[in-house]
This record gives C-alpha cells, structure tokens and sequence, in this order.
C-alpha cells in the first residue's frame, strides 16, 4: 500500500514561508474553488491556509535556538477526523492514503477539527466548509505533468530543500530513508494517530581540533629537521 | 473550546424536551398503576406539544451551527462511526415518537388491548409509544453526550461524567418543567414531578460536581515538546504564523479572563442546583402556582450558564500551537 507524505528538514529550514505562499498561490487557483481571504488589506486580515510556518525559540539565553516549524496537515494513517464526520466527506484516499475533504459533501459541522489534535482544518468563512492541505492531489495525480513537477506546491518551492516528499510504506524511497537514517519523528506520538509525515531534528555538526591540527605533526621541515646549523647556509636560505 | 450558541440551545432546549417527555409518560406510568391521580388525555396530549416544541427548537438551533445547513440532510449517511449521525437519527426519532404519543393522546385512542398483572396494568398504544419514547429518549442522551464524550483530544470531555450530565441535567430541567406546566394548569402532579425533579437535580450536582473536580486536576497528555518533538523545557512560541486570527484562534478559544469563568462556573452552579431545589421546596410549602414556573426558568438559564462554562473549560491541544501572534 502506498503512503504519500511529507517530511519536513527542520535542520534546514529558514523561515522564509515560501511553501505557505506557494501553497496559497497553488490551491487557491484550482478547480476546487478560492481559499478565501477576509481583510486582506485591513486591520485583522484573515483567510483559509492549508500550511503555516511557525517559530519556536527553544532555550534561554545565550544558549537559545530558533526553530521554525512548518505545520500542515500530516495525514495520519490513522486519522481521528475521518470517522467522526457525519456525512463521508472527510475520507482517506485507499490508493494513495491522502486524507480529503469532499468540499461537495461538507455541510461545516467542524466536528472533524475538533477531532484534529493538530489544529490542521480550517473552516473556509466565505464557502463555509472544512478544508486542509490536500497534498496537491490535483498536481501529484495529474499525469499529464512531467514526471518532476508531480510533487506538492511547496515542496517544489522549498528553497533549502526542506521538504521531502514520496510514499513512506516504500522502504527505499528518499523520505523512509531519510526517516530512517536521520531520526525522523511524528507530532504527538501520545494520541497514536500515526501521521504519515514526519520531522527530522535539528543536528548540530560538531568538529573536535587538537594542537596537532593546527600545526602538521609531519612536516619535515619542522619535525624531522634535527640538523644543529652552525653559521652555515641554511634549507630557508634556499628556499626564501 | 469556543461556547457556540447554536450548540448551546441544541443541547438545553433537547435536553428539558426529552426530560418533558420522561416526566409525563412516568406521570401516566404511576397514574396507570394508580400511584398518582389520573390526568386527561389534553394534559399528555399538550405536553407532548411542548416537549415537541422543545425538541423543534433545539434542532432549529443546531442549524445555525452548521457552515452549510442546506446539506444537513447528508448528516444521517455515516452512522457507523459518527455519533453525531447517530444524533441526526435518534433526534427526528424521538420527535416521531412524541407527536405519535400526543396524537394518541389527543385523539383518545387509549383503550388497552391488553391487561397485564391480573387487571391492574392496562396497556395501550401510548404506554406502548411511551416505553418506546423512553428508549429512545436514553439513545438522545447518549448520542449527544457521546458527541462530546468520545472526542479523546478534548479530555475534559472525554469521561463517562459528560454522558451522566447530560442524562441528570437535561432530566431535571424536563421535569422542572412538567412542575411548572402542572402548576400553570392547578393539576395535583406539581409535588410528583417537583420531587423528582429535585431527585435528578440532586443527581446531576453529583456528576458535574465530579467532573469539575476531575477536570479540575487533570493532567493534559500534550504539551509544547511533543507538540513540535523538541526534547526541552524551556520552548517559547514566537510566532503563529500569521499576524491576525485564523479559524484556529477563532474556534478553539473562548477569549474570556480566567475571573469570567470562574465567575460563570458559580453562576450555574447557584442556579442549575441550590436555588431551583429551594424555590421547589418553597413552592411545595407555600402551596405556590408561579414558584415552579421561576424554578424552571432560572435553572434553564443556569444550564445555559453551565452548558457554555462546559465548552469554555475545554482546551484542545491544537492551542498549544497557538499561543503567540509574533
């Protein structure tokens, strides 16, 4: 079975929103209608977004980090929201494990966000039902793209590479090995949601110097140089 | 959680409808076994008008609840998984049953096609609608408080407590109003059903005095390091995200100081409990036609206090995300 999912390089990534605007700009545009904006212009703007980037300070002063913290929603394999919806419109694709809003079917209880302990369901004010990130169903499943391109919005507009995208039930795909190899971990484990995407920690690369570094321990010149010169010409004569 | 007023007068307005109906088919039980005086069939007929109304109302609130109300038919599809389809459900069924019930009664199709217990238990088609409009009664309360009971995320709600609330609460305020209705009318019945009344309140300031301890140290399984899974204590949020509300600032606070809502919580707890008991004791005292009325007006309010402080008590982890605008 297949799993498409994200995972997100918190070692890398800057802060800089590209994946939330590039996600805005994407979904926004499709078929399946605006995500609308109230006030964009105005004191308290406000509008639907399937992805934000938050920021996290994490210690205090002068030893402190800055964390910045994509959250969309991380399409659980086992997702709570899915079977507290009165109608069947928030389902879980079985081909590709994709958890969907039928925007058709929706009648904006909200029950689904407060089944949602990651706060990843917005409800549109202007359509008035529920939505949340898609994972770009419509680019990822659109055939007609080159085979490149058949990823996620943001994952194309990731600058640092942050985010990695592909089916985490295949073993040797880049994002199982990733979370393999580098401590990929899942939000809330307590709830036993299972989300599909996964973050990788923050890694500091640590670089141990001796004295011997800095100066070559074999360096003929200095080391092996045991002649006591006595007025005579000497090798830096030659070489100056 | 943010009280909606919708959900609100949903849950309040069901509540005192289906405890109008337990009261006046207990009333025509003890009445069949000459418990109590008999009553006419208009008595029944024209409380089940009320409790109908009630029941009305509240599903008319809860339409306000929804984004897409047009669709809310689409809502009884999913009753496998989803206790609020299950609610969509039981709710018109209770409703059947109730108009069945008064019609019944208006009508006067009460003659028994059995007599059980060597001619001391007559039964008719409205014992039969009302033994069924008990059940039914039971699967509303469950329904609606397992709406909220089984949202795991949300563990204030999360206990057995919600459903027993649920149940007393809505109990009481039925059969407050049944007092009320039998005072208005001058029938014997106030002192019967103010008794049990008093009985199911006494019962629900059981279970919601054990829930508001129960919440009061519980210990919440999410926090800020498994939230973003960074192992340290000292995390602080600096930014949301975004500089203005979203639909997750919106929904899942309430937006009021610590001191309204200890406030509120006093509030229901004088008049849901002490104050409706003491005006029934009075009324039954003074030999009163008006106190039940105002014990069942004041305790409604008081529910509606207690319903809103029930939401407003409610902290979902997702807030744990949002804390912090820039």
């Amino acid at each position: 079975m297949t799993q498409l999912a994200l995972v997100i390089d918190l070692n890398v990534c800057v802060g800089c929103h590209a994946c939330v605007t590039s996600c805005k700009q994407w979904n926004t545009s499709g078929w399946a209608g605006p995500m609308v904006d109230e006030n964009p212009y105005d004191a308290n703007p406000t509008g639907t977004f399937f992805n934000r980037v938050q920021t996290y300070e994490v210690g205090s002063f002068p030893s402190t980090e800055t964390v910045h913290f994509p959250k969309s929603c991380l399409h659980c394999e086992d997702p709570p929201c899915v079977p507290v919806c009165p109608t069947g419109a928030s389902y879980k694709r079985e081909d590709n494990g994709v958890v969907l809003v039928d925007y058709d079917k929706c009648i904006g209880c909200k029950y689904c966000s407060w089944a949602c302990p990651y706060g990843v369901r917005e409800l549109d004010e202007q359509q008035q039902v529920m939505k949340k990130c898609t994972l770009c169903i419509d680019r990822i499943s659109d055939h007609t793209l080159p085979e490149a391109e058949r990823k996620p919005a943001c994952v194309i507009a990731c600058p640092t590479n942050a985010r990695l995208y592909g089916d985490v039930h295949d073993p040797d795909s880049e994002v199982s090995v990733a979370i393999r190899e580098r401590g990929g971990y899942a939000l809330m484990p307590e709830w036993g949601t299972q989300p599909a995407n996964h973050y990788l920690p923050r890694q500091k690369t640590y670089m141990h110097l001796t004295e011997e570094d800095l100066q070559r321990s074999d360096n003929p010149l200095t080391k092996e140089d045991i002649t006591v010169y006595q007025g005579e010409e000497t090798m830096e004569d030659v070489t100056w | 959680m943010h009280p909606a007023f919708s959900v609100i007068f949903l849950t309040t307005l069901i509540g005192a409808g289906q405890g109008l109906f337990l009261a006046l088919f207990t009333g025509q039980f003890y009445s069949t076994v000459e418990l109590v005086e008999a009553q006419t069939d208009t008595f029944y007929a024209i409380g089940s008008a009320l409790s109908l109304a009630l029941l009305v109302g509240g599903l008319g609130a809860s339409f306000f609840h929804l984004g897409r109300p047009e669709r809310a038919w689409r809502a009884a599809t999913m009753w496998r998984t989803s206790w609020l389809s299950r609610e969509v459900i039981v709710l018109p069924a209770m409703m059947g049953i109730v108009f069945l019930y008064g019609v019944f009664h208006w009508f006067g199709w009460t003659q028994p096609f059995i007599v059980l217990g060597e001619g001391t238990l007559p039964i008719d088609a409205t014992f039969v609608l009302g033994m069924l409009g008990m059940l039914v009664t039971l699967a509303l309360f469950v329904s609606t408080g397992m709406i909220y009971a089984s949202v795991k995320f949300l563990q204030e709600w999360h206990s057995p407590y919600t459903i027993a609330n649920f149940i007393f609460l809505g109990t009481a305020s039925g059969f407050m109003l049944a007092a009320a209705y039998s005072a208005l009318i001058g029938n014997q019945l106030v002192g019967f059903f103010g008794t049990w009344a008093v009985i199911a309140t006494l019962l629900g300031l059981v279970t919601r005095t054990a829930s508001l301890m129960r919440n009061a140290s519980l210990k919440h399984r999410s926090n800020l390091q498994t939230a973003i899974g960074i192992r340290h204590r000292g995390i602080v949020q600096k930014s949301q995200g975004f500089s203005a509300g979203s639909f997750n600032t919106r929904e899942f606070f309430h937006h009021q100081t610590p001191d309204a809502l200890k406030l509120i919580r006093v509030a229901f707890m004088v008049l849901v409990f002490p104050v409706p008991i003491a005006l029934v004791l009075l009324a039954y005292l003074l030999e009163s036609s008006t106190l039940p009325i105002v014990a069942f007006a004041i305790q409604y309010l008081g529910l509606m206090a207690e319903r809103w402080y029930f939401f407003a008590e409610a902290e979902h982890p997702q807030n744990l995300y949002y804390q912090q605008v820039s």
